[in-house]
């Protein structure tokens, strides 16, 4: 099911089947091109396949936004080992709920993209790594699942090709930290869920020590309908460099929050003011995190004319992530969602490095302090230093997540954490927590 | 190799090979990059975060630990930036430490406290609260102070890699991650404390040690461990006579950084409440403490007496004290007494397997090519247990260098898990090893290491064996104490003279065995000497008098003696000792026990006593006659074993002639927790073997497969 009426001016392409009865089941998907484009690529080149992803600009849907195609490409061939097709659901990041709904709503358009990716590097297992609290879930893929077995889409020699793929599930097990690639591989393995050093990349060395493609589920969700319909028709869906749509999912003071399917570069403020039906109660937009709670905010003024995609964000310092945009009303407390924030980077580290371990804690320490009062001038300073230590030293990406948005919002709110300071000498109300 | 690559740290001009980690190719030139838990010989972690370095045309500063030099690489190790970063994570480092340093055990020789000395930062910032989590006690040995811990990982590292245990993982995560027993609340492993010593905080510290001193108030005594043959180095800190603890932490023996528990903590029978300070004679029945010069009057008349009327004398010699100890024992035993009739408790059947290969050169194993050997062969020894360190040696060469290991034994042993183990009924290891020749003689190299199952004709037909791989194939007999070899080597056996010369060549006439001098009814006198036969044995000859070199009044050799002389330990003594490899290597006096004297000045005073002159009498005299005069201890670099170091015998001298007694190889049949009698009087090797975590305190190392079973299993094969 959706949990907010589509808007008029989405672009459904990897949503397309949200809205159809049974949406989940082999039925509806095979009624609805489903398993048109396995057909194709298994008539088509490991490089056709690849070249087809490089044409369509996808990239990838988890954070980072690195090219699928060129990832599909590092995978080495004929190394001798088993290849492996990862899909990394283990969906975490606060402000984002979209990779549920390609569960929930179209699972089989997932599995067919994985089996893409599959036969490009002629890999015969793969898992979907769903994260824990996702229990439901589990079910729904796992039907999906049963449901392409039975009908031959899964199993032993597909099509009549002679290749094989069995596809499993996996479940996390609460840890945000296994989001990221190398994490999620060892917890997949039955480990604890550390990140790994890299190099090697898991395209080279991944699962159980063999070349693996893990990518985020809506990436692989996007990919049958790139082999459908071309890589040019989905780049051109987008920006240049950006292509194809993207699940944007809104979530704070907006009259309608929800998950969008939106071209790549759609305006902000558009994407606010039409899709989402504006501010809640007629407020004022103070601020913006675009990309899930790792992106540094931006200022409502950054947001006139901004294109929802990775390059335009990344020229303001900030990133379109995992598609999570968190719109914050002049009434927001920044220096409670900051608390808010650090409070879960603190939580969710998994205590590996050092300057992450106890950089989130101290971080959430000194917040929580000011936050109920206890501030000093000196601390704003602190705060914005300790990130510095943070930034780029950690081991793997969850300190910087916690630190850039820490960053953001000290120095494009600084204003804010000062005027705290003279709030809290009144013995102001204490403002509740903003969820987000 | 590749030509070297080419790369420039603060300013010099470096090279080194392709591949080399920049930390190390840093430290080459005398550059130190700081970190934790970089470890040498242990996987890479890059969790600190303290080695940042700054790398041109790289946005980010790297991590120097886990960072390969690359050709036209330019480092700076001490920018702004860099110092910055430190300054940085070693103040998170101290957010939630308790810096209780001024009752820390590590206090003075902490990694942190250096770290923040030199790079840290004057003053904290930290003004919150800090997470405080209770001390916990996983062991006997190991405790554990979460708040101190830095999650350098080394501890985990070492038990899972190093030891192959895997004892310690982490639990919670984030600042509330700390190290936990894979088990529950303590602790199942072999109690080792490589945890301990490899912590670079005081988060994890050992019972015998801690809250006993300061760093500071010890002398370091480099010396060897007592206990079985493998010869480790162990570091005594001793503070006015005492050891306070012993460790490896300078990695400076033949053992690199392993000691097992008995080496890292079994010293303490130093000073057990039983140790004798003084002599006792008995007088009455019984026995009374007497002085120095009345006890060695009494022995010596009584030596004397008992040679002028032509009567049998027996001596028992040790396999713990040194080989100058039963150089002197023996040449007092033939020239002073007049008799043969010597020997000790035998361990392996060294004698067979040196006449087996004699003639040749290379044939025997030393310790340091456990760690190159390309491929070694275990028959018949739970190395994990009776030879820790070489159980240690072969897992690290194939860490390091993937060595091959195979092993032939009744039980299930560590080599299992990561080489090929094939369990074979006691008595058909042969079969077994028939069914690896294949294996075997494709490997370009191997080194057997073979138990006290494997004695007499078993060792000729293991020889065969190795001829038949057609490749070079090295030799290990395993014997169980401290200088189980050097009592062999040094002749204290009954027909062989020091350096398995027959005693003929010496115009005298082999004498009685142990057993023989144990059940001979007509013996005059028994002189033991370290050792504890009367607790396998009873003494046949009910008025013999019995003189006893001991330590504990409570063996039950010396509840029989009529004289006993109060003995120092190892560790209280100058000498040397040869490994289960050959290899000698130096004690050094470390603890004292007043009223002690080291077995060489006892043997030198009753000699002196007797009037006879034995010549050379200190440890270092003894040493000269030993190198000019044993055959295979001839030419031992002196300056490699006064330095400390390992030097490797040669006994490889041609045919040796003696009278094969198979039946008197007796293994110790040792635990990894338990030390024969000298066992008994370490308090913390009982509470271990008391412990709920002790894995290996069943000592009869129950077989997987009985004998009689008529199996050969193969249950690992990698």
């Amino acid at each position: 099911m959706r949990y907010n009426e589509p808007s008029p001016l989405e672009v459904r392409v990897i949503s397309q089947r949200f809205d159809l009865p049974n949406s989940a089941s082999i039925d509806t998907y095979l009624a609805n091109e489903g398993y048109v484009a396995i057909k194709k690529a298994l008539d088509m080149t490991p490089e056709a396949i690849i070249e087809e992803l490089k044409r369509s600009s996808l990239r990838g849907r988890g954070g980072a936004g690195f090219p699928t195609g060129m990832k599909w490409s590092f995978v080495p061939r004929n190394t001798g080992k088993p290849t492996y097709v990862i899909c990394n659901s283990d969906e975490s990041e606060p402000g984002t709920c979209k990779d549920r709904l390609l569960m929930e709503n179209d699972p089989h358009q997932l599995i067919e993209g994985m089996m893409i990716a599959a036969w490009t590097i002629k890999s015969n297992k793969g898992y979907i790594f769903i994260r824990g609290e996702y229990r439901y879930l589990i079910e729904i893929v796992d039907r999906a699942i049963a449901e392409a077995y039975e009908r031959g889409y899964l199993g032993k020699n597909l099509f009549g090709s002679g290749w094989d793929f069995d596809l499993y599930t996996h479940t996390g097990a609460g840890a945000y930290e296994c989001g990221e690639e190398s994490a999620l591989l060892e917890s997949l393995e039955g480990r604890r869920g550390v990140p790994r050093l890299k190099p090697p990349f898991p395209a080279v060395v991944g699962a159980f020590q063999s070349p693996t493609i893990l990518n985020n589920c809506e990436t692989f969700a996007s990919v049958p309908v790139i082999i459908r319909n071309g890589g040019i028709w989905f780049a051109e869906l987008g920006t240049p460099r950006n292509g194809g749509t993207r699940l944007v999912c809104v979530s704070g003071h907006v009259n309608k929050p929800g998950v969008y399917e939106l071209p790549m570069g759609f305006p902000v403020m558009r994407l606010i003011n039409e899709v989402c039906g504006g501010m809640r109660n007629g407020k004022k937009l103070k601020a913006v995190i675009p990309g899930g709670s790792s992106a540094p905010v931006l200022r409502a003024e950054e947001c006139e004319n901004l294109p929802y995609d990775y390059d335009s964000l990344a020229k303001l310092k900030t990133m379109a992530g995992s598609g999570g945009l968190v719109v914050l009303d002049e009434d927001t407390d920044i220096v409670a969602v900051a608390l808010r924030t650090i409070k879960f980077y603190a939580h969710e580290s998994c205590g590996w490095c050092i300057p992450c371990r106890e950089g989130t804690t101290w971080l959430k320490k000194i917040l929580t302090r000011f936050h109920e009062g206890g501030g000093q001038k000196s601390d704003i300073d602190l705060i914005g230093d300790l990130a510095d230590n943070m930034l780029g030293r950690t081991f793997c990406a969850l300190g910087d997540a916690a630190a850039m948005p820490t960053t953001g919002f000290i120095t494009k709110f600084r204003d804010e954490f000062e005027a705290y300071l003279k709030k809290s000498q009144t013995t102001a109300p204490v403002p509740e927590l903003v969820n987000i | 190799m590749a030509d070297p690559v080419k790369f420039m740290v603060d300013g010099q001009h470096l090279q080194a090979p392709a591949g080399t980690l920049l930390i190390n190719a840093a430290k080459e030139a005398g550059i130190a990059i700081p970190a934790f838990c970089y470890y040498d010989g242990i996987s890479l972690q890059a969790a600190c975060r303290m080695c940042l370095v700054e790398v041109e045309k790289t946005p980010k500063l790297q991590v120097a630990c886990t960072l390969p030099v690359a050709e036209g690489m330019v480092v700076h190790t001490d920018s702004p930036q860099v110092r910055k970063a430190r300054k940085g994570t070693l103040e998170f480092l101290l957010t939630n430490h308790p810096l209780d340093c001024p009752v820390c055990d590590k206090g003075g020789e902490c990694e942190l406290q250096d770290m923040v000395f030199r790079y840290g930062a004057g003053e904290s910032r930290y003004r919150e609260t800090k997470l405080h989590v209770d001390e916990k006690q996983w062991s006997p040995i190991v405790f554990y102070d979460a708040p101190r811990c830095i999650l350098c990982y080394r501890c985990v590292r070492i038990c899972g890699e190093g030891l192959g245990v895997a004892a310690l993982g982490i639990g919670n995560r984030g600042a509330a991650a700390e190290i936990v027993p894979n088990k529950g609340d303590h602790l199942e492993c072999d109690e080792c404390g490589a945890c301990i010593d490899i912590c670079p905080v005081g988060a994890l510290t050992s019972g015998t040690y801690r809250y006993k001193t300061r760093p500071w108030e010890m002398e370091h005594v480099g010396t060897i461990c007592t206990h079985c043959s493998d010869g480790c180095k162990t570091t005594l800190g001793v503070r006015n006579g005492d050891i306070m603890r012993a460790n490896n932490r300078d990695r400076s023996g033949v053992n690199d950084e392993f000691l097992c528990v008995k080496g890292r903590y079994a010293f303490d029978f130093n000073e057990n409440p039983d140790r004798l300070t003084a002599p006792l004679v008995r007088t009455n029945g019984e026995l009374k403490p007497v002085s120095w010069a009345i006890a060695l009057a009494t022995v010596a008349k009584k030596f004397s007496e008992v040679k002028a009327k032509g009567g049998t004398f027996g001596v028992i010699g040790s396999n713990h004290t040194s080989n100058e100890e039963n150089y002197l024992l023996q040449k007092f035993a033939r020239q002073v007494l007049g008799t043969s009739n010597i020997d000790h408790h035998r361990t392996g059947d060294v004698a067979t397997l040196l006449d087996a290969l004699s003639g040749r050169t290379n044939a025997l194993a030393a310790t340091a090519d456990l760690y190159t050997t390309k491929a070694a062969l275990v028959v018949d020894s739970d190395l994990a247990q009776e030879h820790p360190f070489l159980a240690y040696q072969l897992r690290a060469n194939w860490r390091h260098h993937k060595a091959r290991v195979y092993a032939v034994t009744p039980g299930p042993v560590r080599e299992d898990n990561y080489g090929t183990g094939v369990r074979a009924e006691p008595g058909r290891e042969f079969e077994a090893l028939d069914g690896l020749r294949s294996k075997l003689a494709a490997e370009p190299e191997l080194l057997i290491l073979f138990g006290a199952a494997v004695k007499g004709e078993a060792i000729r037909q293991l020889v065969a064996f190795g001829d038949s791989l057609g490749i070079p194939v090295k030799y290990v007999c395993l014997v169980d104490y401290s200088n189980s070899r050097g009592a062999s080597d040094m002749g204290v056996l009954p027909d062989l003279l020091p350096g398995y010369h027959h005693v003929s060549e010496a115009g005298l006439e082999p004498g009685m065995n142990c057993d023989q001098i144990l059940s001979a009814p007509n013996l005059d006198v028994l002189w033991v000497v370290g050792a504890n036969p009367l607790a396998r044995q009873p003494l046949a000859a009910a008025n013999a008098f019995v003189v006893v070199n001991e330590m504990f009044l409570s063996t039950e050799t010396a509840r029989r003696a009529d004289v006993v002389f109060p003995a120092m330990s190892a560790y209280e003594k100058n000498g040397t000792v040869t490994n289960v490899c050959g290899d000698v290597q130096k004690l050094t006096k470390g603890a004292k026990t007043m009223g002690t004297k080291s077995d060489l000045d006892i043997i030198a005073l009753l000699a002196k006593e007797m009037r006879a002159d034995l010549g050379a009498t200190t440890p270092e005299q003894v040493f000269e006659e030993i190198r000019t005069a044993v055959p295979g201890y001839q030419k031992l670099p002196f300056g490699v074993i006064e330095t400390g170091g390992a030097a490797a015998t040669s006994p490889l001298n041609g045919r040796v002639q003696f009278d094969p007694r198979p039946e008197l190889i007796r293994p110790a049949g040792n635990t990894l927790f338990t030390s024969g009698t000298l066992g008994r009087f370490s308090p913390m090797l009982n509470s271990v073997i008391e412990s709920p975590g002790a894995l290996y305190h069943d000592p009869h190392h129950r077989p997987f497969i009985e004998k009689g079973s008529g199996q050969i299993v193969t249950v690992q094969d990698k």
